[in-house]
């Protein structure tokens, strides 16, 4: 008996260093990663981490919410919401407030330390307990939940429903746009960019370049990049990323056929491969 | 492992989720770190319902998890809200009310 106890402790103690401290990497990673995308999934992988401390905690009905509500459903909805936000919504490394960031660290490192401090001084030594007992009364962690929820606290799960139901329609209402004029038929369209003067359809990315990539511009025939081959979101995303001087172009471009490396920036000459 | 140690792992989360909040500008961001600090807390729950023996502290945690996701999705649309008009995600945009 012991010994299956202490072959627990050990399991769990190796479950909650090693998901503790992947935890903690991902709550740093979420914080410093400068793309907010990145810091969804630092997030992800905090949860997810959580979920299986829950479950060395004999929770296993939470871990499995965790995993399903937290991970699944709203970390998805953060993704959904920066996918129509857009990728150019990183941070501004501008300093509007003065003296914000340095005020920031201040703070959050002596919360920290009165948190734990707090630990370390008053309440140290509390016992791991055991949830055995609780478990196996009804059962099992599900069918004990399940008591609770519906028998002492049904009131405040009833309340939860009301909630649910008011935050989906308010999302429907924020989220709704009136229409203030008549969504354009593809007959309008077509008219608008015949109006336009320039009725053919925009040149493809990748044209007289090496690569055919949709974030690779096209070259005009004078060697110069055509910006209306990328896509928006394309240019934005890599609006960071060194474009080909134009210049340096026209200089090699002497009639024979060019190419752009792409990760040296070099321009290589291909002899004998006119076309 | 004693309570001590979630509980010291909850705090350690809680506060890089308040450091995170008052650093970064992105509003998406902001949203991800009252997450983190939602979940700190739950593990609190959870390591306390361990300790005292009994399931109330699951149930706690539970509700926490229901109240945020109603939470996320009226914060995320209100996000989008502004990102409409404002054009920007940013926490500092939105400063029309300054005097």
């Amino acid at each position: 008996m012991t010994a299956t106890l202490a072959a627990q402790n050990t399991g769990e103690a190796a479950v909650f260093w090693i998901c503790g401290a992947l935890a903690v990497l991902g709550a740093l990673g979420m914080l410093f990663s400068r793309k907010a995308v990145h810091s969804a999934l630092f997030l992800a992988m905090t949860m997810i981490n959580l979920a299986i401390l829950y479950v060395s905690l004999s929770a296993a009905f939470l871990g499995m919410v965790q995993v399903i509500v937290y991970t699944g459903a709203i970390m998805m909805l953060f993704l959904f919401v920066l996918m129509v936000v857009g990728v150019d919504s990183s941070d501004s490394l501008v300093e509007t407030v003065k003296g914000q960031r340095p005020a920031a660290i201040l703070f959050g490192l002596g919360f920290a330390v009165l948190l734990i401090g707090l630990l370390g001084s008053g309440t140290s030594d509390m016992p791991a307990g055991s949830l055995a007992e609780a478990n196996a009364a009804r059962g099992g962690n599900v069918q004990g939940i399940a008591e609770l929820i519906f028998t002492q606290y049904v009131f405040a799960f009833e309340v939860t429903s009301a909630l649910l139901i008011t935050a989906a329609l308010g999302a429907m209402i924020l989220t709704h746009r009136e229409h203030d004029e008549p969504i354009p038929t593809q007959r309008d369209l077509s008219k608008a960019r015949f109006a336009a003067g320039d009725p053919s359809p925009l040149p493809p990315p990748g044209v007289y370049a090496r690569h055919n990539a949709v974030d690779t511009p096209a070259l005009l025939p004078d060697g110069s990049v055509a910006e209306i081959s990328v896509p928006r979101p394309m240019s934005l995303r890599h609006s960071e990323v060194d474009r080909v001087d134009v210049e340096e172009v026209d200089d090699v471009a002497g009639g024979s056929n060019v190419v752009i490396d792409e990760v040296t920036g070099t321009i290589e000459e291909i002899p004998g491969e006119d076309s | 492992m004693t309570t001590d140690h979630y509980i010291a792992l909850s705090a350690i989360l809680f506060s890089l989720g308040a450091f995170g909040m008052l650093f970064r500008r992105n509003a998406i961001v902001v949203f991800m770190c009252v997450e983190l600090m939602l979940n700190a807390s739950n593990l609190a729950f959870v390591a306390f319902a361990r300790m005292h023996g009994n399931l109330e502290g699951q149930v706690f945690a539970f509700f926490t998890m229901v109240v945020a996701a109603a939470e996320v999705v009226v914060g995320l649309a209100i996000i989008v809200a502004i990102f409409r008009t404002r054009r920007s995600a940013s926490v500092d945009e939105p400063s029309l009310l300054r005097f």
